[in-house]
């Protein structure tokens, strides 16, 4: 690791104000940034420990939503009774991703920021337009496997490896934010990553020294809710991709470089599509790349099963 | 930097590099070499240790995060005269071959079985209801600790044994 100096915040308006140095970052779990600090591909001159903040509460909304700290463990939101009660596909989505000590320490706010695990971007020996801009895509005729089949560009094909934005995308959650003039704002979490384009070094709409405070959810959608993953073991393993539905919203995670809200199926089946053909209408806007053409096929059946298990789980009763 | 933490029961005062992680404070500077440094990737679970009773991955911590924190190593848990159980149970499972991996499972068996009784889910725990202990949930529950010998079939029955206070 490159040397750093490291402060423990005492509040988060002193945090934003403290992200204002020259290569400050903000740490709270720091199972992804300090990862990527030994390989040195995060070399930050100074972390704000924004950990102890208390930041960390999960409560119930007037409205019957949820507004949960950004700094809650992965764990205690996964296991809060009200988020199993009303949003269970939360909590199955955040119990899909990691292992149960990396969820313990990892936070809600730097699980949404977490970064690609593309293996280019993980390779300082090889080109990487995210890791050093210009150097080029070794993913796009590369070994792209678990590379994305929605919103990349001819400059990046990475994926958002985060399951449990996928069922805050499907939820229609939103993220609140503090900056260091000391303005808030709401970003919808659909709009926090950023399409790639010719900048996939810029990877979400936070300005520097943004600080997610907390994510909002707002009361769960009438119908069933279902998060299914695949991947290549049982457990403990990034996903090839995965499904949430709440309702009729859904949701789909590792085919982006941000959880991908399904809107074109969804509006098919606002119409009255069966589910095969909703999703079909989706895909009709894939672009695979060769080595991940199997993706296409795979969220197919995916959808159509996961739609299946949501309705089921709303004969079932309630959201449960 | 000046830190102060706690380490199985008794207060250590220590000056680092902030960029020591917890493992490497507990191994080269406090010589408790019982936590073990496999991957150094969050990947393997060697290094599983508890922070405040909560079992995390030591080597993907700074030291500096646990400053004022309580820390419990393998070598805290007990001793050669007076072993934990679930250390027991591991000895009576034959639960290890080359023991590389062993106390960072058994740091984090321990801290999974309270996650259990604090009704903490898992994927194998069906919707709305409270974790039942099995061997699939054991199974599930432990997947952030790898054995490359492949000790798993006994690992279980020995976690299963000191869950159940037969060890």
């Amino acid at each position: 690791m490159r040397p750093f100096t490291y402060e423990r915040a005492a509040s988060a308006e002193a945090a934003v104000k403290a992200a204002q140095a020259p290569g400050a970052r903000f740490i709270a779990g720091g199972t992804n940034l300090l990862d990527l600090m030994k390989l040195d591909i995060e070399a930050p001159a100074h972390l704000i420990d924004v950990g102890r903040l208390p930041m960390a509460g999960i409560e119930a909304t007037e409205d019957g939503g949820l507004r949960i700290g950004a700094m809650a463990t992965n764990t205690a939101v996964a296991s809060d009774p009200g988020v199993r009660a009303r949003f269970p596909m939360l909590s199955e989505a955040i119990v899909a991703g990691g292992s149960p000590q990396l969820r313990n320490k990892a936070r809600v706010g730097g699980n949404l920021l977490q970064r690609t695990r593309c293996a280019y971007f993980y390779d300082p020996t090889k080109p990487c337009n995210k890791r050093q801009p210009g150097s080029g895509c070794g993913a796009l005729e590369g070994l792209n496997r678990n590379a994305a089949i929605f919103g990349a560009s001819p400059s990046c094909v990475a994926t958002h490896p985060s399951d449990m934005a996928v069922a805050l995308a499907a939820l229609d959650a939103r993220v609140e934010t503090l900056a260091a003039s000391g303005a808030a704002r709401s970003i919808p979490v659909a709009d926090l990553h950023r399409p790639p384009g010719d900048t996939p070094h810029l990877e979400t709409a936070l300005d520097d020294g943004e600080l997610i405070t907390a994510v909002v959810v707002p009361p769960a959608p009438a119908g069933g809710q279902a998060y299914r993953k695949v991947r290549d073991r049982a457990s403990y393993a990034g996903g090839l991709a995965s499904v949430a539905v709440a309702g009729g919203r859904m949701a789909l995670g590792m085919v982006a470089l941000k959880p991908w809200r399904a809107t074109a199926a969804e509006a098919a089946l606002a119409d009255g599509a069966d589910p095969a053909e909703a999703i079909a209408r989706e895909l009709a806007g894939a672009s695979p790349l060769g080595r991940n053409d199997f993706k296409v096929p795979l969220v197919a059946r995916l959808a159509v099963a996961t739609l299946a298990e949501a309705r089921v789980a709303a004969s079932v009763g309630g959201q449960g | 930097m000046r830190i102060t933490i706690t380490v199985n029961g008794e207060a250590r005062s220590l000056d680092l590099d902030p960029r020591t992680t917890l493992l490497d404070a507990l191994r080269e500077h406090l010589k408790l070499t019982g936590s073990k440094k496999g991957c150094d990737h969050g990947q393997c679970g060697a290094c599983t240790v508890l922070a405040d009773g909560v079992r995390i991955n030591a080597c993907l911590s700074l030291a500096v995060m646990h400053d004022g924190d309580a820390v419990t190593t393998i070598e805290g848990l007990g001793s050669p005269g007076k072993l934990h159980p679930m250390q027991q149970a591991f000895l009576t499972h034959d639960a290890f071959q080359c023991g590389y991996c062993t106390p960072g499972q058994i740091c984090s068996a321990v801290a999974m079985l309270a996650e259990f009784e604090a009704g903490a889910p898992s994927p194998e725990t069906p919707r709305g209801a409270a974790p039942a202990f099995s061997d699939a949930e054991i199974r599930e529950r432990m997947s952030g600790n790898i054995c490359r010998c492949s000790a798993y079939p006994q690992i279980v029955a020995a976690i299963r044994d000191a869950a159940e206070g037969r060890a």
